[in-house]
């Protein structure tokens, strides 16, 4: 076995395959993380151990035929990706290569890399020969759906040589010339090392999803981070896909990680059709899609996540607010599982490595608001879906995610079974960026919102509480006031934080609606409580038609007040009545 | 690598493909159901191999792993008998094939895909690998067309989608074999050209007349392909049998253009059988001593469902597993539920009170019934009737639970009306005989039934123009 040296310098054999654990004799200079070419179909593969002469490889693919003996050959770089602004409205795999170049199946050897060709961006250089620009300075514009800019690359500086002039380049063509290099639109970078910014800035400003039972409750900042846990049939998938689509950041990248082909064809479909209400145009065109199903080899869904950070920091870099939503983390943490376990590691908690709270927290600190190397504001918020096995909220990566993240969007089964969607949980979530937010909704010229997430907090906290008291004695037994507050728990639950995905008018709902709906409601709610204080028989009020107001939410268009308040002034109109 | 085209030549079934190339005699280790080979050279992982015993009997294994000249190979049909002088081992130099094609059409096979009905072994004009490829996401058509079971409550609370995965959970005693099999029978895509491929793993022998029984008149129209491994079959050819089904039904659907519905059950077996190879191969157990990979495993069986682009047919897959003590946290429904679009779950509270089939319709849920149903695929008042009638059904759960507590004339009128309903569920929709054909009209219009046993003013998410049409206003003045 001494004779396998190989033909060249770096030319190597593979000792040993296991399902996607190949190892092979390791040339000198093979450094941890390069990635090597295995067999003759040249799978690609990344070194993750080496233990004197041999190096332990996860390949990518599925190794089907890969034998002792075959050539292992080193790449000598990195597993790296390549940005570009023409992954916009593209459809990747795990490693970022583009699937609608690939046929009905995919087999082996993978899609190829983009073709350098494609469509050609219109570039208006904002820099003159001859200047002098430091990493992240802008060298021009890139014209588009989304505002874009091509930048003196992270450890770059120098004179401008030359940049090329207003007009249609292609993407891979080069653009600049910067101290000497060429400066392309298209950018390699390695997806396991953070892109460097200048610095941190506190995430201070709402991120607007559009989803009132987030938006009012647990809302998000931009450059945040959420973990949205959920048993399966919770609509972890439907509430990411219906942030992906109306929330107001820039670009979008979502990361279907180790999840269902249909679901992937689905929001590949949705996207191309529906319209951006940002500005109209697909939404589509502002997101990037990274599609690595279940039954896709497991290692490429290990190096999704990443890929997936990789491309959002590259929009951020531009000054772009970007969210990252990967569904699911727990996928994710299964295939490190999967291969630690094929590696022989010790295991920690049910099987899965010791490093796993470290590596969950890694990825969710790529997420920030920044100031980018060219000085620009830009920003990452990562949303990540958690499947707990058998909902157990303990079992490790809940119990890990859930420390890291500052919002907690917890998808709760009972209100799934009773069909009310998005099943985020009122006493289970959390947002820990609600009280910076509401400072930030004061400012600008919304001092009440902070006391209507509260009252709306404490109003369904308390008709929780006599839920459990009714489910004993019956609603009748309870005195009038509380009857009112059950009565507005369920106002407030169907008539605000529901939300039916499938109504176009429901789908979102714009900050201004939201807050008209939850004044409505709670309007209603406290003239309510002033009849029954007056005399009126709880009996008549409860017996009101409240349906106008339960029914605001689907007939106003998602920016539209008027009939939520119309539906208000019906439900007050026909209190007086029974009054 | 898996999915190479066609190669042309005539294959034979059984997996025993082609004359033996090259025999490997060095056994190391003879260890549950695997064999390691040493001195081997030239072996890829996953390939198939032949083994031969020195009393000339043949088995077949896969390879595991590869490590310089070791081979460690998982048996199919176990080691009992095997022993290290006089075993011989060949490998085929690819991951296993079987031929494919219209041949399989009203055969009865092994869980191997050896004939079990006396025939000549299945022959097919292609082959394809039995692990498939995964279908380019991309080029996946959205499933949105309906495949009718005959089932009532099925076909109206938890429509069944072309291209769709759904799982019926069960439990022990529970007739979730009696519905698969009527499933099987009954089902149909609106004329067009449809199969059923039935996989069973670890049946009784009971259990497999009575499927064959029920599945005579399909398989006698030559729309069944039948993959049985029997309980006392060995267990390692489990983990072939339900990949055989679908490399056949995969080339129905996409090749041939067939709509197939593949029926696998029971897969907590199938489950078993690979947990005993993981336990064989020493490797850190996950919950409940499962392997870590359950999850991808069984995805790699379930994703294979689904429609292509341009492509006139689809794979349907329909598991049934059945939850060890109920349990639907158990990891083998739990990782089920996670991979597919909804779940069809039995219950024993149900079979109890005496109707069958014994469906939970709370707990179950298709999640691609909104774009299989409505206008042209359906009926029209299909979805809203569907969602009512759910969400009456939680009420009257809720409410049942409240009468136990309180007593019914602690009720008010609206409450009392939805235990009525619960009712009228019972007796008019879900009672179904295992032998009755339901069409779709007539499932439908006893939802309505059922439904207008409630007032129309609880009936809030039926769009005012469809309960005119079904609930005459008249109604309204008598209640």
């Amino acid at each position: 076995m001494t004779a396998l040296g190989g033909t060249g310098a770096d030319r190597s054999r593979i000792l040993r395959v296991s399902g996607p654990l190949v190892e092979i004799r390791c040339p000198a200079g093979v450094a941890m993380h390069d990635l090597i070419a295995l067999g003759a179909d040249r799978l690609p593969g990344e070194v993750v151990a080496i233990r004197g002469d041999r190096a332990t490889v996860q390949a990518y693919e599925y190794t089907g035929g890969l034998a002792p003996g075959h050539i292992a050959e080193p790449l000598g770089t990195p597993l790296s990706v390549r940005l570009a602004p023409d992954l916009l409205g593209g459809v990747f795999d795990g490693l970022l290569r583009p699937l609608a170049d690939s046929g009905d199946l995919l087999t082996t050897g993978g899609p190829a890399t983009a073709a350098s060709a494609g469509p050609s961006w219109p570039f208006t250089p904002r820099v003159a020969r001859g200047s002098r620009v430091a990493a992240g300075a802008v060298l021009g514009e890139i014209g588009g759906r989304v505002p874009l800019r091509l930048l003196v690359p992270p450890g770059l500086a120098g004179e401008v040589g030359w940049v090329a002039p207003t007009g249609g380049h292609a993407s891979d063509a080069v653009l600049a010339e910067v101290g000497g290099r060429e400066v392309r639109m298209a950018q390699r970078w390695p997806v396991r090392r953070p892109r460097p910014v200048a610095r941190r800035l506190p995430a201070n400003a709402p991120l607007n999803t559009g989803q009132r039972a987030v938006d009012l409750l647990f809302p998000v900042a931009r450059g945040s981070t959420v973990a949205v846990p959920g048993g399966f049939g919770t609509g972890k998938t439907m509430l990411l896909q219906q942030i992906a689509k109306w929330c107001d950041a820039d670009v979008i990248v979502y990361v279907g990680c180790g999840e269902r082909g249909n679901e992937m064809a689905d929001v590949i479909e949705e996207l191309g059709e529906l319209t951006d209400p940002r500005g109209g145009g697909r939404l589509a065109e502002r997101t990037v899609t990274i599609a690595n199903t279940s039954n896709m080899p497991m290692m490429a869904r290990e190096a999704s996540v990443h890929t997936g950070a990789t491309v959002a920091e590259y929009f951020r870099d531009m000054g772009l607010d970007v969210v990252l939503i990967a569904d699911s983390t727990s996928r994710w943490a299964e295939a490190l599982r999967e291969f630690a376990s094929r590696m022989g590691e010790l295991p920690a908690e049910e099987g899965y490595p010791a490093g796993l709270a470290s590596r969950l927290a890694a990825f969710y600190e790529r997420a920030a608001a920044v100031r980018t190397l060219g000085g620009a504001a830009g920003s990452v918020t990562v949303i990540g879906a958690v499947s707990p096995p058998g909902g157990d909220r303990t079992e490790p990566v809940t119990a890990h995610t859930e420390r890291v993240v500052r919002c907690l969007w917890s998808l709760d089964r009972e209100l799934a079974y009773a069909r009310h969607y998005p099943a985020v949980s009122w006493s289970e979530s959390f947002s820990r960026d609600a009280t910076v937010l509401g400072t930030a909704h004061a400012r600008a010229g919304d001092p009440g919102w902070a006391e209507r997430r509260g009252r709306v907090a404490r109003q369904l906290a308390s008709a929780d509480r006599l839920a459990d008291l009714v489910e004993l004695v019956g609603s009748t037994a309870l005195p009038p006031r509380e009857r009112i507050d059950v009565l507005a728990g369920r106002l407030l639950r169907e008539a605000v934080i529901q939300q039916n995905a499938l109504s176009p008018a429901d789908a979102y709902s714009t900050p201004g609606k939201t807050t008209a709906l939850v004044e409505a409601a709670l309007t209603v709610i406290d003239r309510c409580l002033e009849l029954v204080d007056a005399g009126t028989a709880v009996d008549a009020v409860e017996a009101v038609d409240f349906t106008p107001l339960l029914r605001a939410r689907e007939t106003a268009a998602p920016a539209e007040t008027a009939p939520v308040t119309a539906a208000r002034d019906t439900v007050l109109a026909r209190l007086e009545e029974a009054a | 690598m898996t999915a190479s085209p066609p190669d042309g030549g005539v294959t034979r079934g059984g997996g025993t493909t082609g004359p033996v190339p090259v025999e490997f005699t060095g056994v190391r280790e003879l260890r549950g159901p695997l064999v390691v080979v040493e001195g081997v050279s030239g072996v890829g992982w996953d390939e198939f191999a032949t083994i031969v015993l020195d009393s000339g009997e043949r088995r077949h294994g896969l390879v595991l792993e590869v490590d310089g000249d070791l081979a460690v190979v998982q048996v199919l049909e176990d080691t009992a008998g095997m022993n290290r002088a006089g075993t011989r081992v060949a490998f085929s130099g690819s991951p296993l094939r079987i031929p494919v094609g219209t041949g399989w059409l009203g055969r009865v096979c092994n869980g191997r895909g050896e004939a079990a009905d006396g025939g000549p072994p299945v022959l097919g004009a292609a082959s394809a690998a039995v692990g498939g490829a995964p279908i380019n996401p991309v080029r996946r058509e959205p499933p949105d067309e309906p495949v009718l079971t005959g089932v009532g409550a099925l076909d109206v609370l938890t429509t069944l989608v072309r291209g769709q995965k759904l799982p019926v959970f069960s439990a022990a005693g529970l007739p979730h074999l009696e519905l698969a099999v009527q499933i099987a029978a009954q089902a149909t895509c609106g004329g067009e050209p449809f199969a059923v491929v039935f996989a069973g793993m670890g049946l009784t022998h009971a259990d497999v007349a009575f499927v064959r029984d029920g599945l005579a008149a399909r398989s006698a129209a030559r729309e069944l392909a039948l993959f049985v491994n029997t309980a006392d079959d060995p267990v390692i050819e489990r983990m072939l049998t339900p990949r055989l089904a679908l490399t056949v039904a995969e080339h129905l659907a996409f090749t041939e253009g067939r709509h197939v519905l593949v029926v696998m059950t029971d897969m907590t077996a199938y489950a078993e059988a690979l947990r005993e190879v993981s336990a064989a191969r020493g490797e850190i157990p996950a919950r409940r001593a499962y392997p870590g990979y359950l999850y991808s495993d069984l995805a790699s069986l379930y994703e294979r469902c689904g429609r292509i682009r341009g492509r006139p047919g689809s794979v349907t897959v329909l598991p049934v597993l059945t939850m060890p003590a109920g349990d639907i946290t158990h990891p083998v429904p739990d990782l089920t539920g996670y991979i597919t679009e909804g779940q069809i779950v039995l219950s024993a509270d149900v079979q109890a009170s005496g109707v069958g089939p014994p469906l939970d319709p709370l707990a179950s849920l298709s999640r691609l019934m909104r774009k299989g149903t409505g206008p042209g695929r359906t009926r029209a008042d299909h979805p809203a009737l569907a969602a009512q009638l759910i969400a009456a059904l939680a009420r009257s759960r809720q409410v049942a639970d409240l009468a136990d507590l309180v007593g019914r004339s602690a009720l008010s009128p609206a409450d009392l009306a939805h235990l009525e309903l619960a009712d009228a569920f019972r007796r008019r929709f879900l009672a179904q005989g295992t032998d009755e054909n339901r069409p779709l009209e007539d499932s439908l219009d006893r939802a309505w039934e059922v439904l207008l046993t409630l007032p129309r003013s609880q009936l809030g998410m039926i769009p005012a123009d469809l309960l005119d049409a079904h609930a005459p206003a008249a109604d309204e003045g008598a209640r």
